[in-house]
């Protein structure tokens, strides 16, 4: 493609309309089933008072017995984050936030340290049971660690011994702030800074927990990292933070994945992860998102704005985020990768699914700074119900950004007519070498496809299963096998049968 | 087997069959066949299930059961195979997979045991000979860059995996070159046994030269106006479909 035919790639704004009565009926018998993880599990709680001014903000620096650093780091986001405005320009509808009517820190009580997982509150094991991600089992048979997030804070955090003797830091964020202050000094904000935007300077002030991890130079990580995170508390925002940190060569794949309980009110997720790739290092993040979706009546649900974004320091550093989006009733997130070194290497592979009154905002953003830098988009978005599913990209290419490389597709899956797929994608070249190639293509699941496998006698709820799946299979193919596994049932679940 | 008692059926409000009435019997071989428009393909999609299709009056029996009573994959799952005329693509899903989830949900139905990807595999490498498939096509999705003719290769393929009882071969020979056609006619051959049944709707007389029919009936404006044996393909080969319409007053 040439440069100038970059410059004026086609905003598709696509909604389809097709499908019978009857089509329509079987549509709305089976995209009504119910969030199968509703539910609340009955833990004391400590909280803070409602509402957001800087007492709030010292009182979560001093529950959480944080250095000075950190309260002032905290105040200053706060500070300006009040000098912001929230931003509209998604595509995407909701009721105004009334951010003086929350919850801004909550902890299960500690009934004593706990030193194994035995010890873990046995309600909480139930919810992750529920979960069907029970911790015991996981450790057992798939030798994962597990940090496991209620809340707003760590309870069990596993497989640290053997982490540890490679020089591996895996913990919670607060622990990191007590352990390893100098770290969090040094990293934290430097690639999302909390005048970023208006999300991530509310994170930056009141973020409560969340993960750290530290890879050292020249260390591969035996094994995939693993968080689940979970928001319980009624009226509670969750306001995770994240950091990753893979020094000189080192390498680390990495999964987050969450579900969230049934409610009435909308919930606010505003997290912000940060990835620093050094020298030649590789980070793989991976995320299946499941938050609750509101139900079929468009109530409830949880809002998810998301600042994702890694930096590729150093020369021949590689970032690749793969995520899975099905939950949330509105999503806004762009996981992005500022490709800095020369030959660095950034990747995005989504799957973003929206059913009912679902909305999505998603995409990415590749900064292309460094010489010989390459990135690559595959984005699959499905809609079905009355959902709204946008792409929204931007690959820039700096001015000293020689034979950068960029290809992007992106492809909208439509199954019922009242849904829209939409994308948006956005060019912004400074070097004349910059070779940009983007694909895009909206397609619906037809009744043809449904019927001939309904002809070989397999249901039209298996049907869309099998139909969806290959669809996806470009972005599940990038995911760690047992996360694989899970995408694929969770499209299941939150397809259970959409028919176009 | 099969018997069609006076089936209407319309589509978008469009009368297409008018009064069908056929029987066919477990071992049989029938041909339908008519110029086009005459409703071949309607009677093929009304058996297979599908929805677009109204029907208006009538009933069809299949082994004594209420088949429009059934969705389209009970009917699948009792052995009702439908060669598809324009076999539909399945990007990202492999052909193996497809097949499989196909075969383990009509095994279940007949209440026997699913195969594994083993027992699958040993299955399908047999049976793909029998219409000369390349292996590779199983790892490739469901119809996807396939030629027109590795198209209907691959629905004798299914056939002869899911061995159905009554299959309707809709305008199979369609875009078929000569050795493609013979390929097909002779995995259908080979399937032919006294406890299944065969549909062949066509156009054309010379699909008949490789599966010859018991019985051959022609369809004129939704209606079965002649019925008779492999003869009678040869003479509408000869004569062209007018003599029929003429004979039985329908306007061409």
């Amino acid at each position: 493609m040439s440069d100038a035919a970059m410059k004026e790639l086609p905003k598709s704004d696509y909604d389809d309309k097709f499908g019978s009565q009857e089509q329509q009926e079987t549509i709305e018998r089976i995209t009504k089933s119910e969030y199968k993880w509703g539910w609340t599990t009955d833990i004391e709680m400590e909280t803070a008072p409602k509402g957001l001014n800087e007492e709030i903000i010292h009182f979560i620096s001093q529950k959480k017995n944080e250095p000075a650093f950190m309260l002032e780091w905290r105040l200053k986001a706060f500070r300006h984050w009040q000098k912001m405005e929230e931003p509209r320009w998604p595509n995407v509808q909701y009721n105004n936030i009334d951010y003086q009517n929350a919850y801004y820190y909550a902890a299960p009580k500690k009934q004593k340290q706990l030193k194994s997982l035995d010890e873990v509150d046995p309600k909480l094991r139930e919810t992750f049971d529920k979960l069907g991600i029970s911790i015991t089992e996981q450790k057992r048979l798939t030798g994962v660690a597990v940090d496991a997030v209620m809340d707003s804070v760590s309870v069990a955090t596993t497989f640290k011994a053997e982490l540890a003797k490679h020089g591996i830091i895996f913990c919670s964020f607060s622990e990191a702030v007590q352990n390893h202050p100098e770290l969090v000094k040094k990293y934290i904000g430097s690639v999302v800074p909390y005048t970023d935007n208006f999300y991530a300077a509310l994170n930056s002030a009141v973020f409560s927990d969340g993960s750290f991890c530290y890879i050292p130079k020249g260390v591969r990580c035996p094994m995939e990292l693993s968080t689940y995170f979970r928001i319980n508390a009624a009226n509670t925002g969750q306001f995770e933070r994240t950091l990753i940190v893979a020094e000189e060569g080192a390498y680390v794949s990495y999964l987050e994945g969450c579900t969230a309980p049934m409610r009435d009110e909308n919930q606010l997720h505003a997290a912000v992860v940060e990835i620093v790739a050094h020298k030649g290092a590789e980070v793989k993040y991976s995320t299946v998102q499941n938050w609750y979706p509101g139900d079929a009546e468009g109530k409830g649900g949880i809002y998810n704005f998301v600042t994702k974004r890694g930096i590729c320091l150093d020369d021949n550093a590689k970032i690749s985020w793969t995520q899975v989006e099905t939950g949330s009733a509105v999503t806004w997130k762009y996981p992005s990768v500022i490709l800095k070194g020369d030959n660095t290497v950034g990747e995005f592979y989504s799957v973003a699914l929206t059913n009912n009154f679902q909305q999505a905002d998603t995409g990415t953003k590749m900064i292309h700074l460094g010489k010989n830098t390459r990135s690559t988009i595959i984005s699959k978005g499905i809609s079905a119900g009355k959902s709204q599913n946008s792409y929204r990209g931007l690959v820039r290419v700096g001015k000293n950004a020689e034979n950068a490389r960029n290809f992007s597709q992106c492809d909208s899956l439509l199954i019922g007519d009242r849904c829209g797929a939409h994308t948006f994608p956005y060019l912004e070249v400074h070097n004349k070498s910059a070779k940009i190639e983007h694909e895009a293509t909206t397609s619906k699941v037809g009744e043809d496809q449904i019927f001939y496998c309904n002809q070989r006698g397999i249901s039209t709820e298996d049907a869309i299963g099998i139909i969806v799946n290959g669809y996806c299979k470009e972005v599940f193919k990038e995911l760690p096998m047992e996360f694989a596994v899970e995408a694929q049932k969770l499209l299941a679940i939150s397809l259970e049968g959409s028919v176009g | 087997m099969l018997e069609i008692k006076n089936l209407e059926a319309s589509i978008e409000g469009n009368k297409i069959l008018r009064g069908i009435d056929l029987k066919v019997n477990a071992g049989e071989v029938h041909a339908i066949m008519g110029p086009n428009g005459s409703g071949k393909s309607t009677l093929a999609n009304v058996l297979a299930g599908r929805e677009e299709y109204e029907i208006d009056g009538g009933e069809v029996l299949y082994n004594g059961d209420d088949l429009l009573d059934m969705s389209p994959e009970d009917r699948a799952r009792a052995g009702v195979f439908m060669a598809f005329q324009y076999p539909v693509e399945i990007p990202g899903v492999t052909n193996a997979h497809f097949l499989k989830t196909a075969l383990n949900e009509i095994r279940e139905a007949r209440g026997e045991e699913k195969l594994d990807a083993v027992e699958f595999l040993a299955l399908v490498k047999e049976r793909m000979k029998l219409v000369e498939l390349d292996q590779k096509l199983l790892n490739r999705s469901v119809n996807e860059g396939f030629s027109g003719g590795e198209k209907k290769r691959n629905e004798i393929f299914q056939m002869a995996v899911l061995e159905p009882k009554l299959t309707i071969m809709d305008e199979t020979d369609s875009g078929l070159d000569i050795d493609a056609l013979r390929i097909v006619s002779n995995g259908v051959n080979k399937l032919k046994n006294p406890n299944s049944a065969t549909l062949v709707i066509t156009h054309y007389q010379r699909l008949l030269n490789y599966i010859v029919p018991d019985f051959v009936h022609v369809l004129v404006n939704g209606r079965i106006v002649e019925s008779g044996g492999k003869e009678l393909a040869l003479k509408l080969e000869e004569h062209g479909y007018d003599w029929v319409k003429e004979a039985n007053n329908v306007a061409a």
